[in-house]
């Protein structure tokens, strides 16, 4: 535990990104299995833990410590684990458990036993141990590293290439004790996963003028952009799976599509929900991934559908390394003409770009936010690889920034969160804000919303509460200017809360050069 | 007369009627006893100073040979007889050259803790504990989040880095006076014994140093004009030069900084600091504590920081303990 400490310690200072790498490596160079194979999951949120809420850490703050000198602290360092686990007081030499000893322990601890369990723990430990476990315990490590940085750093410490990890990654389990054998050289890779696995996902990075004029309309293929969410179905004989982006299982949300699917490979698509012959708005399918199960009634109202544009497997055989104009023939081939649960996502043919813009911008009022645009000669490619997929959203401009602050509202919102700050990622890891925005919700959704804020709070300042970086909310604006009041060198106009966007990590938000491109 | 009534505060700093001086006065005043060589301790300008060899030295280093109208030199542990009134200075373990002023009058003791901590420093002699009535402390870092690790562990952290980032500069900010050398001389303990390389402002005190019979080792100004240079190297240079312009031509630079600070995670992201090491020149919590219960004083003063953390817990002692405003007070450096 104190080596996984070090190394969250050591990753919080450091901004550069390949100074991160070679921490993690040095790390996973250093320690034994299983302990860095826990280490991992603790850094690609791959750990099921038991969130301790923050009152715990205050109860034992309160039983420990002197509550005025705890006071004067914690209003000096701003952080309640760092307060506490400079603050709590040393039992002496400690023995703490390794890494995946703690983790176990944690994990068969019920909620009645937790405080006590806690406390043994951080007797254990020293300062460094103590603030890693509570920011464990309150599932906000905050040091900087995505999912994907973790991986590459794997890939990095044995000299393995990225892609391959990332194609492993999805079906290995913490702690990752034959991936790393076979990334060190001791072991057999391990097998491909098998038909229903999930498998990593290639995104567009969005377009601006200046890229858009650079580019040839005769190496694309032109494809709507349906407004709904990005699912992958993987199906191998009995074995049938409808993943989202990153890879959470949603099959059970969606039996009717399921139950219908009866291709065999692995297709990428749209996951839409139907009213009558029309897609329902966004909002309808939102319902449905509300819902674990959903009823017969709301199954028979809005049934779901995948729209698909892409095959990654057809059968066993792996057509990713192929070109995309040969990917979609092959899928356009295993559609025909039409299967259960499954339609073709058409292309679209077009003259030239401003033959494109106008249709783009006839979709007003549709299922379409604007069109993807996908080289022709692109092989599939997990992550978001530059120059090959681009997305052309219609106006208003949209930009998925991450919840960053919340404040209460007024009048009859005055005890709930309504007032929203949200940035966007900029150099390395780090969030600026963006902008802010109060309007747009039903009470509803203003309740979910709320709900989320508080359980997500890491400090509180005034009517003002900081989250952790977690929810993604689509922005819609109407154009951006340069500012000086803002962190971000930005500011957006009319800035709007477009819809939240529970599916979608807070790591793939857009980034400040995204939008900073949009100034020209 | 009491301990308690043989000093008082004024806006120039602690006055001793007694004796007619000033401690560390925080403007120029007729007579005045400086603990240490520090900018908010030691000021120019006064008409006699009484100090510590060490002390007279770095001022005059500092300020030039005019820096006071007089300057009288004590060693550690002589007393000096004003008519009655008893003064000794004795080592407060700061910086070199640091003092703890010890006033007697009458069968009442009073001590002046200036600057001090309790930990090994290899640059000075260690803090010496008198008892007394009234125990004047320092309370810079008087919070119970401040627990400064063993500064030789901290050094192994430098050392680490330095093995993991080869192909890059190390620069430390530290202090120039104390907090520099004392980096400097962990450093050789620990066995680095490759040159360090100095921002110009550390050069003269570094030297001084040397002359007092500090021994730091083969030491060298950091060279103008260079393009990534000095990778693998360790440089040194004050703590507000870490982000300037200078550092441009060093190999891109794993920013460290050795203060005491450095033990709260925002107050070393607020500086920008990569490898922050929590080497500090004062006394931690359990040090200003300890020393409290260790000499029992009648009653003790706190000054020079958070007087309300370390006065609270005097209370829950039973300790008498009051909190004393001083005008000027700086707690900017460690």
């Amino acid at each position: 535990m104190q080596r996984f400490a070090a190394l969250l310690d050591d990753l919080t200072y450091h901004d550069q990104r390949n100074g991160k790498l070679r921490l993690i490596a040095d790390y996973l160079r250093t320690t034994p299995d299983p302990d860095r194979g826990w280490a991992l999951a603790a850094l690609t949120d791959g750990l099921d833990m038991p969130h301790a809420q923050p009152a715990l850490i205050r109860s034992l703050a309160a039983e420990r410590l002197d509550p005025v000198l705890f006071a004067l602290s914690y209003d000096y360092v701003g952080d309640l684990a760092e307060t506490v686990a400079l603050l709590w007081p040393v039992a002496g030499p400690g023995h703490p458990p390794p890494l995946g000893e703690l983790i176990a322990t944690l994990g068969r601890t019920g909620k009645a036993a937790m405080p006590g369990v806690v406390a043994g723990l951080l007797d254990q430990l020293d300062t460094t141990g103590r603030w890693a476990l509570l920011k464990l315990l309150t599932g906000t490590l905050r040091v900087g590293v995505s999912g994907r940085l973790a991986r590459l750093a794997v890939a990095q410490f044995g000299a393995v290439d990225p892609a391959a990890i990332e194609d492993l990654w999805p079906s290995a389990t913490a702690p990752f004790t034959a991936l790393l054998a076979w990334v060190e050289g001791r072991g057999p890779r391990p097998a491909n996963p098998g038909g229903s696995a999930f498998r990593p996902v290639m995104l567009a990075h969005a377009l601006d003028e200046a890229t858009r004029a650079t580019l040839v309309p005769g190496d694309f293929c032109a494809e709507w952009k349906w407004d709904g969410i990005r699912v992958q179905a993987a199906v191998s004989g009995p074995a049938r799976r409808l993943y989202s982006r990153n890879g959470e299982d949603l099959s059970a949300a969606f039996p009717d599509l399921v139950g219908a699917l009866d291709f065999e490979g692995v297709v990428d698509g749209e996951l839409l929900v139907l009213a009558g012959p029309a897609v329902a708005p966004f909002a309808d399918l939102q319902k449905r991934l509300n819902r674990k199960t959903p009823g017969a009634k709301l199954m028979r109202e809005r049934p779901a559908r995948l729209r698909a544009y892409d095959l990654l497997f057809d059968g066993p055989e792996d057509l990713r390394p192929l070109p995309f104009s040969h990917r979609r023939q092959r899928l356009e081939a295993m559609i025909g003409s039409g299967r259960p649960g499954l339609d073709l996502s058409p292309l679209i043919a077009f003259a030239d770009w401003d033959d494109l813009a106008r249709r783009r911008a006839d979709t007003t009022g549709t299922a379409i936010e604007g069109v993807m645009l996908k080289r022709r000669d692109s092989p599939y490619l997990a992550g978001r690889p530059r120059g090959l997929w681009w997305k052309w959203k219609r106006d208003p401009h949209l930009v998925d920034a991450v919840l960053m602050y919340a404040q209460r509202g007024h009048g009859k919102r005055s005890s709930d969160y309504a007032d929203f700050t949200f940035g966007v990622w900029a150099d390395g890891d780090r969030l600026v804000p963006v902008g802010k925005a109060c309007l747009g919700f039903t009470d509803a959704a203003l309740e979910h919303l709320d709900r989320w804020v508080r359980g997500h709070l890491v400090k509180r300042y005034g009517p003002v509460a900081e989250v952790s970086a977690g929810l993604v909310l689509e922005i819609a604006f109407e154009g951006l200017q340069h500012s000086t009041r803002h962190r971000s060198g930005i500011a957006l106009r009319f800035p709007r809360i477009h819809r939240i966007r529970w599916d979608k990590p807070a790591a793939e938000a857009d980034r400040l050069d995204a939008l900073l491109a949009l100034l020209g | 007369m009491s301990a308690t009534t043989l000093l008082r505060p004024t806006p120039s700093g602690l006055y001793c009627a007694a004796g007619d001086f000033h401690v560390d006065p925080t403007r120029a005043v007729a007579r005045a006893v400086i603990t240490h060589g520090h900018g908010d301790h030691a000021r120019a300008g006064h008409g006699a100073v009484l100090t510590t060899r060490e002390t007279a030295a770095i001022m005059r280093s500092r300020y030039g040979d005019g820096c006071a109208g007089r300057i009288d030199e004590t060693p550690y542990g002589q007393v000096v007889d004003l008519g009655g009134l008893r003064l000794r200075l004795v080592p407060a373990g700061h910086v070199l050259g640091s003092a703890q002023l010890v006033v007697e009058q009458g069968g009442a003791r009073v001590v002046v803790s200036g600057d001090y901590k309790r930990r090994p420093d290899p640059t000075c002699l260690p803090f010496e504990p008198v008892s007394c009535d009234l125990f004047i402390t320092e309370a810079t870092f008087a919070l119970p989040v401040f627990r400064h690790p063993p500064a030789a562990d901290e050094i192994a952290r430098l050392l680490a880095s330095v093995r993991r980032f080869p192909e890059r500069c190390h620069l430390v900010g530290a202090y120039a006076l104390g907090k520099a050398q004392r980096v400097i001389a962990l450093l050789r303990q620990a066995g680095w014994s490759r040159p360090i390389y100095l921002h110009g402002a550390l050069l003269a005190l570094c030297a001084l140093y040397e002359q007092l019979g500090v021994a730091l080792g083969p030491l060298l100004p950091v060279p103008e004009g260079l393009k990534n240079a000095l990778a693998g190297e360790i440089v040194l240079c004050p703590p507000g030069a870490l982000n300037d312009r200078w550092s441009r031509g060093l190999a891109d630079p794993v920013t460290a900084a050795a203060s005491g600070w450095m033990r709260v995670r925002a107050r070393a992201r607020q500086r920008g600091v990569e490898l922050p090491l929590i080497i500090s020149d004062h006394a931690d919590w359990d040090e200003l504590t300890g020393t409290i219960a260790e000499l029992a004083p009648g009653a003790v003063w706190v000054t020079h920081g958070r007087d309300d953390a370390l006065v609270h817990w005097c209370g829950t002692r039973g300790q008498p303990a009051q909190a004393l405003a001083l005008a000027g007070d700086d707690d900017d450096h460690d």
